[in-house]
């Protein structure tokens, strides 16, 4: 108990510092995922390839190398002096983006071809099809994938941590060195991931229920 | 690619626009490659000097050597969690509740950890000395965890009949679960497993936190010890290194991938989950999820799913 009661200020920061940088990159993999998405099931063939590219790489770099790539790499690139959250949040997006695009596309790909042909010939547009007919269905299917991911994606971002940041696993290294013993300060931590862990499966489970229609 | 939800077979009008966009598309990937390119160029990241490096039989060396403490590293989490996998499962499903009830709170505590604070936890409090052993460790509680959910799901996915014919020629539930179940499950979840396994080497690379010399770790000595032209060789490291990864990745996908195909080949009637890589999420809500609709979703996911309620907690 003294480990959390002594270090509060400094557990409260780790615990924010997770929460926002899962946050920020959960929207960078979401709208990057949906993007890479599109392309691999758009009727173009250098998109296609082009996300299928991306998928494979993605999903077969460890995100440890993916952070020392945006570490060392990309400020070369970009420009220098770009803050760690920011650097942070982009690695661990990307990452995730490559596991959000799989789990969209095959969303889409579980609407049954009926669907969009039926409404097709009554008339619709490619945007209405989309919009009103597949989209809705595939979102459904989505969500539980898309629960785990994010899941994955907070306890990926303890790697950040490792990276010059200031979220839990910082502070579990930190009072580490300070000389605490290691087991409760474990145990706050594993407390702390709990506690956002279980929101996020809440809120999907939430989000499951109301958008829960009899297929 | 008429076989699409989303568009139908293209007419003429929507091939000369898909021939548009594919141009402009590949103009612009192309442009983002060249420019990021041409601006290492500019600082000198791809100077012959460089890649040079790789040319010293030292640095050559250590990276030989990175490799094999790597795919050591590797392949103890991979026996650990294996066998703690199928410890786990066997005790998910005992008849006593003590085992099941310690079993599920074990896996559900140690899967819902991120993998580095359990690898640093192990090796500050107990194997200090020993960093291949605390991330061998480490790597097989929670991989060991992720294991022990999708040989469950395998196992329910098993026909309820075949275990009723074992009980009804006498077999004991050890026996059962030996000789019947065990193998059918591990045959129809051999694809995942694997994949499963994919994440467990891709994650041996937290090593480097522990500083354990594996790859990931040897690749930041070599990058930060040697200057060239004075600068540090941070890129042709990470492209090498991450070659090296990626290869390794995809021999075992490549491997995932096959067995399902001869899996599907078979006509056992037990279905072969597919070899999708979760990064060690919730395996068995993701079965159903990457195989639905048609004839997936019925198989090893829905039996799967019941109860199972994973990821969360």
């Amino acid at each position: 108990m003294n480990v959390l009661l002594d270090n509060f200020p400094a557990f409260r920061d780790g615990f924010i510092g997770t929460v926002s940088i899962t946050a920020v990159s959960s929207v960078i993999a979401l709208v990057l995922g949906v993007a890479i998405a599109g392309f691999r099931v758009s009727p173009v063939p250098p998109l296609r390839y082009f996300g299928t590219a991306w998928v494979t790489l993605m999903r077969n770099t460890p995100l440890t190398l993916l952070f020392l790539i945006f570490f060392f790499v990309v400020p070369e690139i970009l420009f220098p002096g770009m803050s760690p959250f920011v650097l942070g949040s982009l690695a661990l997006g990307f990452y995730t983006s490559s596991f959000v695009c799989e789990a969209v596309r095959s969303g889409i790909n579980t609407v049954p071809l009926g669907q969009a042909e039926a409404a097709r010939s009554i008339g619709m547009t490619f945007a209405q099809t989309l919009r009103i007919v597949v989209l809705p269905q595939a979102t459904r299917t989505v969500i539980p994938p898309l629960s785990s991911i994010f899941i994955a994606l907070t306890k990926n971002s303890a790697i950040a941590g490792a990276f010059s940041n200031a979220e839990l696993f910082g502070w579990q290294k930190l009072m580490s060195d300070k000389g605490y013993d290691i087991i409760p300060v474990f145990i706050w931590v594993a407390l702390g991931y709990l506690v956002v862990t279980f929101t996020i499966s809440g809120l999907f489970r939430l989000l499951e229920r109301r958008m829960e229609v009899a297929r | 690619m008429s076989a699409s939800v989303l568009y139908d077979a293209p007419g003429p009008k929507a091939r000369v626009r898909n021939r548009i966009y594919a141009v402009v598309g590949t103009l612009a990937i192309a442009a983002l490659i060249l420019v990021s390119v041409l601006r290492l160029a500019d600082k000198g990241h791809l100077a012959p000097e460089m890649w040079d490096i790789f040319n010293y039989s030292g640095i050559r060396q250590n990276i030989a050597d990175a490799v094999l403490a790597t795919l050591k590293a590797f392949g103890l989490a991979a026996v650990g969690s294996l066998v703690l996998g199928v410890l786990l499962a066997v005790g998910r499903l005992s008849d006593h509740q003590p085992i099941r009830w310690a079993a599920t709170t074990f896996i559900e505590l140690f899967r819902s950890l991120p993998l580095l604070i359990t690898i640093y936890a192990i090796w500050v409090g107990f194997l200090t000395d020993h960093s291949m052993w605390a991330l061998a460790a480490g790597l097989s509680v929670y991989n060991g965890c992720v294991q022990a959910e999708v040989l469950r799901a395998g196992i329910n996915s098993v026909p309820r009949g075949q275990s009723e014919a074992a009980y009804a020629l006498g077999m004991s539930k050890t026996q059962v679960m030996v000789t019947v179940l065990m193998p059918q499950a591990i045959r129809s979840m051999l694809p995942t497993i694997i994949s499963q396994l994919v994440v467990t080497l891709k994650d041996t690379s937290l090593g480097f936190i522990i500083l354990y010399p594996e790859l990931l770790q040897t690749a930041r000595l070599i990058a930060s010890n040697t200057q060239v032209n004075g600068q540090y060789p941070y890129v042709s490291t990470i492209v090498v290194i991450g070659t090296i990864y990626i290869a390794m990745c995809l021999v075992l996908s490549a491997l995932a991938t096959w067995i399902e195909k001869r899996g599907r080949r078979a006509k056992t009637g037990i279905k072969v989950a597919p070899g999708v890589q979760t990064d060690g999420i919730s395996t068995v809500d993701d079965i159903p999820a990457a195989n639905p609709g048609g004839a997936g979703g019925a198989g090893t996911g829905a039996d799967g799913a019941d109860g199972t309620d994973v990821t969360k907690s």
